[in-house]
């Protein structure tokens, strides 16, 4: 069994105002020192690693903003990850990109290079709110964007997008959704805005200039989402992740069935022979580790097979096919009803779970309140 | 008498809270050279988590320490450290026992407030010689002058023999010291006599087992010696006796006139008891020692474990503590709402927080306390009377013909410009005015009858924010009167919550209850169907709010790889879930059990 790769680039235009993640503005002397950072990094695990967790099955070059690294650039981590891994032709690799920061010459590179997946931030198609969250670009430019992905021979494109933004209505929502659906991407991902501590958009609101959108309204936004993406051919597959048929993500799929994968990169995580671990995110100590040829892991966990189990479980059902019984055996050598019993005696009398045939999933009902049932996992 | 005793001297620090009895013992200790500057924290003896966050002592502390006086002769100092706050008085006057002599400590700048008096009649009561000590003389606007003719014409002491110091800056040190040795008698007992040591204190060592502290009165206790305890006649063989300098220290022998410590291997916590007296099986003491005046609890409350599971463990700590706070008392109940817990009695509130996080800290317990009630009254139609400490157990209306509340006399002492705002407050809580005299012709003391319930709860913090935290209050009960009292009963999902129900008077009883299912409101998390929350009066529902059914907790972001984080924050909620009481199927958190105090005025 092989891994799926994940490579982080920590840089971004300018920080959104909701943005939590680790990203850090673009300054060309840091990315220069980081991206070489990176290769050491690359090539520590190349050493070290068995030749089957060097064997690909998915790459995933996440942000920040990958694309706000020049052509060449890009070209170099990917290089890179084919000179230190083991890159099968015809998996999937991801590339995110934010509109404003992709041209022809960018993604025609990724395309030559096998990057097979573009996974665009939309947000919304409304400027206003655009500006509300803070983001660096239009919804032309976002159209531009995916025009351009056509062009350069992208065939499977995931949109982004964000509900439940200060000042947006249902009405507004259904219009973006429309207009998305209108770009004809191959999968769609949607997600409710949290308001993280101590951003800018979290102190807009808590010094009452802005005003989040009311539950009752968010809840409304979740599920005419799922109407309409269903109405439009688009699957739910996951919570938050809509797909034409044959194009799941597949490496997030990784994540959600519970199997190994390594992070390269600031803050990266990993999961790897049952040990979770992550980088550093701090930017200092993760160049300063990798120039003395060291690993900048920060912590790691080693997973008892209980807490494997747990995981497994609420992972698994944010899966709409849900989590599958027979396999859950095979790989813990028991049975979730015997592990889980009163959980699920209480989830299935509140009607929030269902075993279907071989499978553990949730209901209608048990869809909007998913975190009250991973709870009950934990 | 003998030698030894001569070069003894057993006193206590008392004073009105704050004052800085710690500070001082800091600078007894570090004088004497009982702790190196190393070692020497500030009010090193409140040496308890909760003692140090809070700024404030808790627990009576002794220590020895040795003087070298001017006198050329050496002594044996043995020094116990009170805490100010009313709550803890007991503590004081379980020390006063133990000794001969006090230093009563005044802040020149506050003056004379309500528990130096009341600690000085506790002095006086025990025949102790008092040593007044003016503190904080640093401080720009201290007023030593004015403090001594408060001492002279409020207390009534000599003011002449008042000690001037700064225990900040160590500034009247020796004097204290000199005046120690000069003024408070030593000891008097009979190194010879039968062995008569009284029970001052104690805690409980996992290797030790009973660790009691002793004030030696007559004869002498020493390792290997066979005693017995006067009230409950257990015996056990001495297997160590010490000193606290101020660490524990093993020593030879405590003879008449010392105070110390004792173990006996005493695994048996209820052989102790505070104020018993030990004498040996071979030649024992004919009478006990007075003892100690039984305490009386002012504040029920419930105390129940989060997990029920954890009951036996609550009683074992519950009976740990008691050792180390003989004036907390419990006995067991039960609760529909909260399963089997302990109805518990505290001197005060503070009192019962304290106790309530050490249970939460040193033992490691999650529990749910029920809001604090005063004891009542109640006559039942036969005539019978019985006192509760439960809401919950009491009959309903027209199964009882009278119900009464304890009553208290409570002082103030307020500066001229704030009676008015005093007599305001006391009279929103149904007070009844007393009297109001003239302390020294200066200070004026008001005095009301208060119900004890009125008190209680945040009487003390109105009363310090109306009088720009000047007037200091003193209280004791008086007796039972009766009132125009309700029950009032809380309803969640239609069914009654027994831990909840709560008595108030009547005039109080609509607004408290409509405050009440409003806090309750806000502090039961939604969950998932809409759940009503009364409050009724015998069958009357007086207040009705609704929680609404939560309908969305998802979505949360995707965090790419980040698991442990997906997981820690599942955790996290599932652990507020465990803080929280199943009724039905309704999750209560435990803030809820205590909503009643939050809402006591605003
Ligand atoms: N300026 C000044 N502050 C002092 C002096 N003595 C004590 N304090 C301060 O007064 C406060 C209370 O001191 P403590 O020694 O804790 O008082 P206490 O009487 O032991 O208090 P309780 O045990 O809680 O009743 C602390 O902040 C001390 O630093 C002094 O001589 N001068
Ligand atoms: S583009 Fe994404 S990573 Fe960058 S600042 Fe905005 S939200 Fe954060
Ligand atoms: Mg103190």
């Amino acid at each position: 069994m092989g891994i799926g790769l994940y490579i982080h680039i920590p840089f971004c235009l300018k920080k959104c105002n909701y943005c939590d993640f680790i990203s850090y503005g673009f300054k060309p002397a840091l990315v220069k020192a980081y991206l070489t950072a990176l290769d050491k990094e690359m090539a520590l695990y190349s050493n070290s690693l068995p030749p089957e967790e060097k064997q690909l099955e998915t790459i995933y070059i996440g942000g920040g903003t990958p694309t706000c690294l020049r052509a060449n650039e890009l070209y170099e981590v990917l290089k890179a990850c084919r000179h230190y891994f083991t890159w099968p032709p015809e998996i999937e690799v991801t590339v995110e990109a934010n509109p404003g920061t992709v041209d022809l010459e960018k993604l025609t590179v990724l395309r030559r290079e096998n990057v097979n997946r573009l996974s665009l931030g939309v947000q919304t198609d409304s400027d206003n709110l655009l500006q509300v969250l803070g983001r660096q670009h239009t919804f032309e430019q976002a159209v531009e964007a995916v025009c351009l992905a056509r062009q350069a021979g992208f065939s499977n494109l995931n949109l982004d997008l964000i509900f439940g933004i200060p000042g947006q209505t249902l009405t507004s929502w259904r219009e973006c959704l429309a207009k998305t659906v209108n770009l004809s991407p191959q999968h769609v991902s949607i997600y409710n805005l949290q308001l993280e501590e101590e951003t800018p958009l979290w102190k807009k609101v808590k010094s009452g200039q802005l005003k989040t959108c009311p539950e009752e309204t968010e809840l409304a936004m979740y599920e005419q989402a799922i109407e309409f993406l269903k109405d439009n051919n688009y699957i739910q597959y996951e919570i938050s992740n809509f797909a034409q048929t044959g194009y799941q993500c597949q490496h997030n799929l990784r994540y959600w069935r519970n199997i190994s994968y390594l992070g390269l990169g600031l803050s990266a995580h990993s999961y790897l022979a049952r040990c979770r671990f992550n980088n550093t995110e701090n930017i200092n100590t993760y160049l300063n580790c990798l120039t003395e040829g060291k690993l900048p892991v920060s912590r790691v966990e080693f997973i008892s097979k209980q807490v494997e189990m747990q995981e497994t479980v609420f992972l698994g059902l944010r899966l709409m096919q849900g989590l599958d019984l027979i396999k859950f055996f095979a790989r813990f050598g028991c049975c979730i009803e015997d592990v889980f019993t009163a959980q699920l005696k209480n989830l299935l009398y509140l009607g929030l779970v269902e075993i279907n045939g071989l499978s553990l999933r949730l209901t209608k009902n048990g869809l909007p309140v998913a975190n009250f049932v991973f709870r009950e996992f934990v | 008498m003998s030698d030894e005793l001569k070069n003894i001297r057993n006193f206590c620090i008392i004073a009105h809270i704050d004052h800085g009895k710690s500070t001082l013992a800091d600078r007894l200790l570090e004088y004497t050279g009982a702790l190196s500057e190393r070692e020497m924290t500030d009010q090193f003896l409140d040496q308890m988590d909760l003692e140090r966050e809070r700024g404030i002592t808790i627990k009576a502390k002794a220590v020895r320490l040795t003087y070298q006086a001017r006198d050329g002769h050496v002594y044996q100092l043995n020094l116990i450290d009170t805490p100010g706050h009313v709550d803890f008085a007991y503590e004081v006057s379980r020390s006063l026992a133990a000794c001969e002599g006090a230093l009563l400590v005044i802040d020149a700048v506050q003056g004379i407030e309500a528990q130096t008096l009341a600690n000085t009649y506790l002095a006086l009561e025990n025949n102790l010689t008092i040593i007044p000590v003016i503190n904080k003389i640093d401080l720009p606007n201290a007023n030593p002058i004015k403090v001594k003719e408060e001492i002279e014409e409020i207390i009534g002491l000599d003011a002449a023999e008042a000690v001037l110091v700064s225990a900040k800056l160590g500034t009247g040190t020796e004097e204290v010291l000199e005046h120690i040795v000069k003024i408070i008698p030593p000891p008097k007992g009979n190194k010879g006599a039968s062995l008569k040591a009284l029970i001052f204190d104690s805690h409980y060592d996992s290797y030790k087992g009973v660790v009691v502290y002793v004030r030696v009165i007559d004869g002498y206790l020493e390792k290997g010696q066979r005693i017995k305890m006067m009230s409950s006649q257990v015996e056990h063989e001495v297997a160590e006796v010490g000193v606290f300098r101020p660490t524990m220290q093993i020593g030879q022998k405590l003879s008449a006139g010392e105070v110390g410590f004792m173990a006996a291997g005493i695994k048996n916590i209820g052989e102790i008891q505070v104020g018993d007296t030990i004498t040996t099986v071979i030649n024992p003491a004919h009478e006990p020692l007075p003892g100690y005046r039984k305490v009386t609890p002012m504040v029920y409350c419930g105390l129940y474990p989060a997990d029920a599971g954890d009951y036996a463990d609550l009683k074992n700590a519950l009976e740990k503590l008691q050792l180390n706070d003989a004036s907390m008392v419990f006995e067991a109940e039960t609760s529909e709402a909260l399963g089997f817990g302990f109805r518990c009695g505290f001197l005060g509130l503070l009192h019962k927080e304290i106790i309530q996080e050490r249970l939460e800290r040193e033992y490691k317990l999650n529990l749910i306390t029920t809001a604090p009630s005063v004891v009542y009254r109640v006559t039942v139609n036969s005539g019978q009377e019985y006192y509760i400490e439960n809401p919950a157990k009491l009959p309903p209306p027209g199964k009882y013909i009278k119900l009464e509340e304890p009553y208290v006399l409570a002082t103030i002492l307020v500066p001229q410009e704030f009676i008015g705002a005093v007599m305001e407050l006391c009279q929103e809580r149904r007070g009844e005015f007393k009297n109001m005299e003239h302390l020294g012709n200066k200070r004026p003391m008001l005095s009301y009858k208060i119900p004890l319930s009125e008190i209680i709860y945040d009487f003390f913090d109105q009363l310090k924010s109306r009088t720009k935290g000047y007037a200091s209050l003193d209280y004791e009960l008086t007796g039972y009167e009766e009132s125009n009292l309700v029950k009032l009963n809380i309803l969640i999902n239609n069914e009654p919550v027994d831990a909840l129900s709560y008595i108030v008077h009547k005039d109080k009883a609509y607004f408290r209850g409509r405050q009440l299912v409003e806090k309750l409101r806000s502090l039961i998390p939604r969950q998932l169907f809409d759940i009503p929350v009364q409050a009724s009066i015998g069958n009357k529902i007086i207040a009705r709010e609704t929680i609404k059914a939560k309908r969305k907790d998802v979505l949360a972001k995707c965090y790419g790889g980040d698991i442990t984080r997906k997981r820690k924050l599942l955790e996290k909620q599932r652990e507020g879930k465990k803080r929280m009481k199943q009724l039905g199927n309704i999750e209560i958190p435990q803030e809820a059990f205590m909503a009643v105090l939050k809402i006591e005025e605003k």
